[in-house]
């Protein structure tokens, strides 16, 4: 969708010439978000810039849907590219409205049409209409006006979206709620997106590909589970930081790690089921579920063997169960938090679905470097 | 008893200083609505390139400081030329020039000062340079632009005064009559009335200024 080929920018100042972009190579495809990382000043911003010819390329190609952008008239390629700056820059003498319909009103939509548009999307990021259309920039928050900045972009639907740093002027804790917003947004909407960040973590949450840059040159542009057990050189190890391994947790699913295909009990089950059941399978706890095949709680191998009666005289509650749609280190914090090395894992209905243990997390994750 | 006699001239001649009075006002305005055409284009134009810039600022910089009288005695032969060397139009063409400076300053300087990360959203998203003048940039400048206008305004009323000399009309008859004839009731009647003059029109303008300013704008 995106495809970068030999994109070089050098500026030519007073104290010398700087090359910002360096023969850069890659490609973005359809529906994907690829976030640019990297140290102050390596030429994400210019790199982005270059694809919406806010900047002018020295050499190389930027092609989009396998058109090369030279071929568009720059005011006609923009119009056509969401372009969402640092510093959000909503117009402060137009309202919230009038901001959002900037684009399409250019591009001669229905005024009806993108009125109701505007309503839409503000509802889109929790933003109520009835209260937010009318307002002016400055009577929202720093976390809401992102919001705007977004979804302003977003207005003309353009397949195509640049995010310099998006969500770099508000506190944690809302960026958070955001990026979640926004990764939802992304799910039904499909964009194929370029997003800057300096954020490691950001870049590992919101990213399909993440491309890492200095001084001007890519490094290397892999996903991101990829870039955490693989980084290419020691640069790029130093960049994505020591506990890299730990950033892979919020990667890799409960689902993915869990073993399927376990075996249940039901608390009328007689106990020499369950000790069966847990030698098939070779695992020293069994769960019990209840009619509706919810976990309830569990037995272990040592208090059963040998003993008589129903599951339900000898089993133990289960302290906590984990979504499997879950990422790791919410059932990594589960296990710590609840002191156990293994959790039962439920489906999107709550049913029993299979069990995570702390050897198949260390395992799953410890297989790639094996490789 | 002098104040009475005073109040008594101004009384018997209400017509005649409500006739100055729009004599002046239209000096005034008609000079500043031309200047504002004249000069809020030239201030946009010139942000384009310092050098250029610097230079207009620096001539309208320099005609300010010619007194009005020696610019009405230049004006005089010029415009003899076309009949024209006093009255109305000498006086419009003052009025005009005194008012560039702080029109095409105050311009430059507004628009010069939009924050660069909105004009660069505004290009981002593919505004043409005149969606953005007229949707982000005037806008936001008007304050400033308006400001500007005040100072022209309230600066060339008193410019206008002396502007009788040269037999423009206007409030300022009263007073190159009032020195001619040593009348003092006529030489007050034109100062009072010149200076309430000044005062009613910057606080017109100033209620214009807030009017024209965009909502979200205003603090
Ligand atoms: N218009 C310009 N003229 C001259 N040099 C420039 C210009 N724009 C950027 N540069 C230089 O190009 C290099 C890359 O800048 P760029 O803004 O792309 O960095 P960045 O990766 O976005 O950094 P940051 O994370 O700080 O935003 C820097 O050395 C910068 O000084
Ligand atoms: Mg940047």
């Amino acid at each position: 969708m995106i495809k970068l080929e030999k994109l070089t920018k050098i500026f030519d100042t007073p104290g010398g010439t700087i090359t910002a972009v360096d023969h850069v190579d890659m490609e973005v495809g359809e529906g994907e978000i690829c976030v640019l990382l990297g140290p102050s000043g390596c030429g994400k911003t210019t790199n982005l810039k270059m694809i919406n010819r806010l900047v002018v390329p020295t050499s190389g190609k930027i092609f989009i849907d396998g058109k090369d952008t030279d071929d568009y008239d720059p005011v006609e390629l923009r119009r056509n590219i969401g372009y969402v700056i640092q510093q959000i820059g909503l117009f402060p003498n137009k309202t919230i409205e009038e901001n959002i319909c900037i684009v399409p009103d250019m591009l001669g939509w229905d005024r009806k049409k993108s009125r109701a548009r505007a309503a839409e999307l503000l509802e889109l990021v929790a933003l109520d209409p009835a209260l937010f259309l009318t307002r002016f920039p400055k009577e929202l928050s720093g976390g809401q006006q992102q919001r705007v900045g977004v979804i302003r972009a977003l207005a003309a639907d353009p397949p195509v979206m640049l995010m310099d740093e998006p969500f770099g002027a508000i506190d944690p804790i809302n960026r958070e709620v955001i990026q979640d917003e926004f990764l939802k947004m992304q799910q039904t909407l499909r964009k194929t997106i370029m997003f800057v960040s300096h954020d490691i973590d950001e870049a590992v949450k919101m990213a399909d590909k993440v491309a890492i840059f200095r001084d001007g040159k890519l490094e290397q542009c892999s996903s991101p589970d990829d870039l955490l057990a693989h980084p290419a050189n020691s640069f790029i190890a130093d960049f994505v930081g020591g506990d890299r391994t730990l950033k892979r947790l919020r990667l890799v699913k409960v689902s993915e790690a869990m073993s399927k295909g376990a075996p249940s009990v039901t608390a009328e089950s007689p106990v020499a089921d369950a000790v069966k059941a847990m030698e098939d399978h070779g695992h020293a706890n069994v769960v019990m579920v209840d009619e509706r095949k919810r976990p309830r709680g569990f037995v272990h191998m040592n208090d059963v063997r040998d003993k008589k009666g129903p599951v339900s005289d000898h089993y133990e509650a289960l302290e906590a169960t984990v979504d499997a749609r879950e990422d790791l280190r919410t059932a990594v914090s589960l296990m710590f938090s609840n002191d156990v090395t293994w959790l039962a894992c439920t489906d999107a209905d709550g049913k029993y679905a299979g069990y995570i243990t702390q050897r198949g997390i260390t395992h799953l994750l410890g297989e790639t470097y094996n490789q | 008893m002098r104040r009475l006699e005073i109040l008594q001239y101004m009384i018997d001649n209400l017509g005649l200083i409500g006739e100055r009075t729009l004599q002046h006002v239209s000096i005034v305005s008609v000079a500043v609505g031309l200047a504002i055409l004249t000069g809020v284009p030239i201030g946009i134009a010139i942000t384009r390139n310092r050098q250029v810039a610097d230079a207009v600022l620096y001539v309208a910089s320099i005609i300010i400081t010619v007194p009005s009288i020696a610019l009405f005695g230049l004006m005089i032969p010029i415009l003899s030329t076309i009949g024209q060397g006093i009255g109305y139009l000498p006086a419009v063409i003052a009025v005009l020039l005194y008012s560039q400076l702080p029109i095409i300053r105050n311009t430059y300087t507004a628009i010069n000062n939009v924050d660069p990360a909105l004009r660069e959203a505004a290009r981002g998203m593919g505004m043409t340079p005149g969606q953005r003048l007229r949707q982000v940039e005037i806008p936001l400048a008007i304050p400033v632009i308006m400001a500007g206008v005040r100072t022209a305004v309230v600066m060339n009323i008193g410019v206008t005064a002396i502007a009788a000399y040269i037999g423009a009309g206007g409030l300022g008859a009263f007073i190159s009559a009032g020195i001619a004839d040593t009348d003092v009731r006529q030489l007050v009647t034109g100062a009072v009335s010149v200076s309430i003059l000044a005062i009613i029109a910057d606080f017109f303008l100033l209620w214009l200024q807030g009017r024209l300013t965009p909502l979200g704008v205003k603090t």
